[in-house]
């Protein structure tokens, strides 16, 4: 990939999108564009839409309008199916481990979509937990397992878009900071990741930018830079 | 050898034991391709009788219009009915995936009725005998009993399948699939997961199940348009009893419900048609979900 390392490189672009479950309309017009590389948190109050736009761009929603790219491409009439194969991976804010898999079997499911995902190897030395429990059922793990899991499942496939919600929710310290250390290690492979997070003292050194949330629409940007003079509306909005 | 259990000769016993393994064979055949299309697509297959009979009858008439061996049509008509059965999913079942299950329900129910209403329309009603295989005729002496080569045969090609079809599904990366895609099917799109052609390959694999239990049925009971009416519905017992969709629980059930039935022919013949769904009342009110079902 020649373009890896170009800063201004569009990953995902979502213009005026609508999306519905059945008759609730909750996204009313998201426009957003995110860089190759770029770490972006989506910050809201829940129920503002987040998880809802994560699952717009995988195509899980029951109907959406407007217009989502995903490395140049259209994806409004691809079938879900199809998006992940444009380098797309997600990790439902439910985890979604499988029950009737074991831990590997967990991690091999995600069909590989490109080149240069890490390898089983790669993934259990950063994961050390996962290679010891390899052999247990996928949901026997604890909250914190189950979350390296998920988030390792889509690292393998060679996704360079990571769509990741509320992946802290409910672990201890320890697991955040792990977490956090992991998020480090993917920015310097420049893979592009949206975060939809409660926890904002865990997203705000991470980010590079901040998209904030509410009923449905996006109300604020802000830049990484911009953070610290915008402190008060944040704390408004989220009571941070 | 005449050891007397209740006054029962043990030759007696044993063979009925034999023969209940024969039917449990069927049940565990058929049990098994339901258990696995209520897994992934939450459709009762009601068609699945139908699609047994249509196994025996194609072979039949392949046989007597084509001279098409049994050897070849227990290859040959699984794969026709089964492709018959993605047909079936993609332009009848798909359209309804989203309704309420009672759609399905009745199009499988209308569908075994449309199916078994040509077949009697074009053939009658009465039984047609299909040739044991020249290599399958005769008897192994076994001893306690003399049992016919053809029905040994039987129960090995079913054991056989059944255990195929359990290596694929907990073994292979379809297997996985076809297990995750039960749990989660939305999630896997989201992997990338061709969900709609799976659903379409898995009912397709489960008909053909049903096709394959009609060949090996087929030179051993007459070959009626009703065939399979009848015996769906002892296998949706054993379904029940198993535990809706457990894919072991069908296999294992099945087969322990074909030699409890033998066993009542000995004990008490006035119940043996009965015996399955006493099981089945009793297993309901102890274990709601079956026996190898998991909790809600
Ligand atoms: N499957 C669904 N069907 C109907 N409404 C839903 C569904 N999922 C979410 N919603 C509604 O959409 C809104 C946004 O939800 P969501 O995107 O999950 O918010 P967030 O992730 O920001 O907490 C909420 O009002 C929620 O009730
Ligand atoms: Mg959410």
């Amino acid at each position: 990939m020649s373009d890896l390392h170009t800063p201004e490189l569009e990953q995902l672009r979502l213009s005026n999108v609508h999306a519905f479950y059945g008759e609730s309309h909750i996204l009313h017009g998201i426009d957003m564009k995110v860089h190759r590389g770029e770490l972006v948190t989506l910050l809201g109050r829940n129920g503002s839409g987040r998880s809802t736009i994560l699952k717009s761009i995988m195509g899980m929603v029951g109907r959406r309008t407007g217009s989502i790219m995903i490395n140049g491409k259209e994806t409004a009439t691809l079938p879900a199916f199809r998006i992940p194969r444009l380098g797309a991976g997600y990790c439902p804010e439910e985890r979604g481990i499988f029950a009737s898999l074991d831990v590997e079997e967990n991690l091999l499911l995600p069909p590989t979509v490109r080149s240069g995902g890490m390898n089983l190897d790669e993934i259990y030395e950063m994961f050390p937990n996962l290679y010891e429990r390899r052999r247990s059922q996928g949901t026997r793990l604890s909250g914190g397992e189950q979350q390296m899991l998920a988030m390792a499942r889509i690292l393998r496939t060679g996704a360079n878009l990571l769509l990741l919600d509320e992946i802290t929710e409910g672990l201890a310290p320890v697991i955040v900071q792990k977490l956090a250390e992991v998020l480090v290690k993917l920015k310097e492979k420049n893979l592009t990741i949206i975060l939809v997070e409660q926890n904002f003292c865990f997203a705000a050194p991470l980010a590079d930018r901040h998209y904030l949330i509410e009923h449905g629409r996006i109300i604020e940007e802000i830049s990484a830079a911009e953070l610290p003079g915008q402190m008060e509306l944040l704390h408004r909005q989220l009571g941070v | 050898m005449n050891l007397a259990l209740f006054d029962i000769p043990a030759a007696v016993l044993l063979g009925q034991l034999m023969l209940g393994l024969i039917n449990g064979a069927f049940y565990a055949l058929l049990s098994l391709g339901l258990a696995i299309i209520f897994g992934l697509l939450k459709v009762i297959n009601f068609a699945h009788g139908a699609q047994y009979m249509l196994g025996a009858f194609l072979a039949l008439l392949l046989f007597r219009h084509f001279g098409i061996d049994y050897w070849t049509a227990l290859l040959l008509v699984p794969i026709l009915v089964g492709l018959f059965g993605c047909a079936l999913e993609r332009f009848l079942l798909r359209p309804v995936a989203g309704e309420s299950h009672l759609y399905s329900l009745l199009l499988t129910f209308g569908l075994a009725l449309i199916i078994q209403g040509t077949f009697t329309n074009l053939y009658g009603s009465s039984g047609n005998a299909y040739p044991i295989p020249a290599a399958l005729r005769g008897a192994l002496s076994l001893g306690f009993m003399h049992l016919p080569t053809y029905r040994a045969w039987v129960i090995v090609a079913a054991l056989t399948v059944c255990l195929a079809a359990w290596l694929i599904i907990e073994k292979t990366r379809l297997g996985a699939y076809l297990r995750a895609g039960t749990e989660n099917p939305q999630l896997m799109q989201a992997f990338g997961i061709n969900i709609p052609f799976l659903v379409t390959v898995t009912y397709g694999f489960g008909v053909a199940l049903a096709a394959f239990a009609g060949v090996l049925a087929a030179p051993l009971y007459s070959v009626s348009p009703g065939m399979g009416a009848n015996l769906l519905i002892v296998v949706f017992a054993v379904v029940v009893i198993g535990g809706m969709g457990s894919i072991v629980g069908a296999v294992i059930t099945g087969l322990a419900m074909g030699l409890i039935e033998g066993l009542t022919k000995v004990f008490y013949p006035q119940a043996a048609t009965t015996v399955i769904f006493l099981v089945m009342v009793l297993v309901l009110l102890v274990k709601p979900n079956g026996l190898f079902g998991k909790e809600a």
